[in-house]
């Protein structure tokens, strides 16, 4: 599985994994692992420490997410990027609309 | 289990048992009577034949859905009956399976190499027959399920590239390539790149120069293309009338913001090239590095600061442009992530590194555009480019007689009136938010046969304004513009100065009357600044900046008036313009 995610205790924070490519292909999987979520969710966590590689189809999933997650008012972090990874995000100025760790 | 046991109708028991048609070819007769007696009782219809050539007749008349064949038969043997009416089938799956007695594997291995499917072996037994034939009732339907859905594939696929083209053409209508074709642009780009959201467009400007717009959307296919439509039609709309390219770039995210799921958007890159006074200024949201090679080689790197179009609401979008100096020689290189990540067959990456390497090599003196496309085509060999790889390039302040300003100037249809006054005046507020150029040129186009020199009258109206905004209002001392340093220290302080503006105000009096076959502008500016004394006389050749926009208008101009204290200019423009005025515009787009 590509994608793993996992509940804080409190319930508020989810957090998910995503292991391999971030593309296109992950488009579905990743949609469920963020809806089928908690309702007390308040704070999402991207963990990419397993990720390798992420394209722009990627990057419009994460505005998803942002949306979904409250838009302005919603609070993604996304963390362990790899500077590959990290370096999409910047070119994209991505640091403007989540938290980059 | 007898074979008269009158169970229940095994076709009634299971409702997706299908009723075939099934041909039994056999020369025996009893054994023919058996089997057919056996498949009739499983809820079938049988057909049969006494040998090999009745068999293939019988199916060329009925096509039965399924053939049981006897491998040794007279007039026609089983594996050559088999061989027929597998050819007569075709595509059709009909299964074939082999009755026969025989036990040698060679020989059984030989039914199903003359397209058998399988066999069953003699003595018949009920149970095995009807699983055997519900098995290939299965195959058959599956194989039929899968042409069906190939055919349809393939309808499908004819017409997605039918209606591609044709929306290609009217795309192209639409998002034409303006002036990509002028010497001063070399670009690269795919046909069908469109449906891989890749757009470039370039534009001239009224004011001379040129915009340019190098775009890379999320996605591929027709989400991605019909995004490129409204940022075409807006692109090419407001450059023609005008607008800078902060106001364009708002005006494209706003639209995109508004009509795209969330997940598409537009990493570009916004280029807005002045013809004069030798100044680039560079937007680039989402899109790779660019870079500004200096006619020396020196390359300055020109990174994405915002995020891409259509991601955010227009209160957070940030259209800010970094302006830098430009001077004959120099070259803007932009290209999508598709050059980058141009691969070979082993899967490795044309990458950043090669792109920077081929840009810097100077060792002769190809454009560095046409390095890096060299240096692309060796290192992708014969390898065939993807539709995602656009690179384009700008040769800045280069005199381009191929660019053709004419399309600007597009009729409206009605006639304009020739005799108007008109006063407009912008106050505190208004100055920091608001660019009265594309409003005015507006009408100052209406008259019938102006159009033609929309590019003075822009100039002439965007040199008094911002003479007027720069120095009348915001007190900027022009003489920063001398270094390339103090160059963007004049713009950023331009920015702040009018971020805290509270008063002031612009006046503009605009007005026009027939002479002869043309006609006469009077364009008046005045704003409410401490004025300045007028220089005696105004140069072009004079190696300060300052005055030198006054200067410009002046060539363009029948006469300017400076009024009062030299905060109130009056330019007077006579049209069509006498010849050396024409000259003149030439040699300052020059300088």
């Amino acid at each position: 599985m590509a994608i793993q995610t996992q509940l804080s205790d409190d319930g508020q924070t989810l957090t998910i994994r995503i292991d391999g490519r971030f593309d296109f292909s992950t488009h579905q999987s990743f949609r469920d692992a963020y809806e089928k979520g908690d309702q007390d969710v308040r704070e999402y966590v991207i963990d990419m420490s397993g990720t390798r590689y992420l394209d722009s189809s990627a990057l419009g999933m994460l505005l998803l997410l942002r949306d979904y997650a409250g838009g302005e008012d919603s609070r993604v972090r996304i963390r362990n990027c790899n500077s590959d990874v990290k370096r999409i995000l910047t070119i994209s100025n991505f640091e403007q609309l989540f938290t980059i760790e | 289990m007898a074979e008269h046991d009158a169970g229940p109708d095994p076709v009634r028991q299971n409702p997706t048992t299908t009723r075939l048609r099934i041909l039994v070819a056999e020369d025996n007769d009893t054994d023919r009577m058996i089997l057919q007696k056996l498949v009739r009782r499983l809820g079938h219809d049988v057909i049969t034949a006494r040998d090999g050539m009745e068999a293939v007749e019988r199916y060329q008349a009925e096509r039965p859905e399924m053939v049981l064949l006897d491998v040794l038969m007279p007039a026609l043997d089983g594996n050559e009956a088999a061989r027929q009416i597998k050819k007569l089938a075709g595509e059709t799956l009909v299964p074939v399976i082999f009755l026969t007695s025989l036990s040698d594997p060679e020989e059984l291995a030989r039914c199903l190499a003359s397209g058998g499917d399988d066999f069953l072996s003699k003595p018949y037994n009920r149970v095995i027959i009807e699983a055997k034939i519900r098995a290939f009732e299965r195959m058959r339907q599956m194989h039929q399920t899968l042409t069906v859905q190939r055919d349809l594939i393939r309808a499908r696929n004819e017409q997605l590239i039918s209606e591609q083209q044709v929306a290609r053409r009217v795309f192209d209508n639409v998002a034409h390539r303006g002036c990509l074709g002028a010497r001063s642009i070399r670009y690269h780009c795919s046909p069908l790149s469109v449906f891989n959201g890749d757009i470039l467009f370039a534009c001239p400007r009224p004011a001379g120069g040129v915009n340019l717009l190098i775009g890379d959307f999320t996605g591929h296919g027709l989400p991605a293309a019909i995004g490129a439509m409204p940022v075409a039609e807006i692109f090419y709309g407001m450059t023609g009338k005008g607008f800078s390219a902060g106001d364009i770039l708002r005006e494209i995210n706003q639209k995109l913001t508004a009509i795209l799921t969330t997940d598409l958007f537009c990493c570009a890159a916004f280029v807005e090239a002045e013809s004069w006074p030798g100044r680039v200024r560079i937007w680039n949201g989402g899109l790779p590095d660019g870079y500004l090679i200096r006619r020396d080689g020196r390359r300055m790197t020109l990174p994405s600061e915002h995020l891409p179009l259509g991601v955010v609401s227009p209160e957070r979008f940030c259209a800010d442009m970094t302006a830098y100096d430009a001077k004959e020689g120099d070259t803007v290189v932009f290209a999508t992530d598709g050059v980058m990540e141009a691969s070979t067959a082993q899967g490795e990456a044309f990458g950043e590194q090669r792109l920077m390497a081929a840009l810097d090599d100077t060792t002769d003196d190809t454009a560095p555009f046409d390095r890096v496309i060299e240096a692309l085509r060796a290192f992708m060999g014969g390898r065939e480019w993807a539709d995602d790889l656009t690179i384009v390039s700008l040769d800045l302040m280069r005199p381009d007689d191929t660019i053709d300003y004419a399309p600007l100037a597009a009729s409206s249809g009605l006639p304009g009136p020739p005799e108007w006054d008109c006063q407009y005046t912008l106050t505190g507020e208004s100055l920091r938010q608001f660019n009265p150029l594309p409003l005015l040129l507006h009408i100052c186009l209406e008259v019938p046969g102006l159009q033609a020199h929309s590019g003075d009258i822009y100039i002439i109206l965007s040199e008094l304004y911002t003479n007027a905004l720069e120095h009348g209002i915001l007190t900027l001392p022009s003489d920063w513009k001398r270094s390339a340093s103090g160059f963007g220290q004049y713009y950023a302080e331009r920015e702040k100065r009018l971020r805290t503006l509270s008063g002031g105000e612009i006046a503009f009096r605009l007005h026009h009357r027939r002479l002869g076959a043309g006609g006469e502008l009077v364009i008046e500016c005045q704003d409410s600044g401490d004025g300045f004394a007028a220089p005696a006389e105004l140069s072009l050749d004079q190696t300060e900046y300052a005055g030198r926009g006054l200067a410009l208008i002046h060539r363009l101009c029948q006469r300017l008036e400076h009024i009062g204290k030299g905060n109130h200019v009056a330019a007077i423009y006579r049209w069509p313009p006498d010849q050396g005025a024409q000259h003149d515009r030439n040699t300052a787009s020059g300088h």
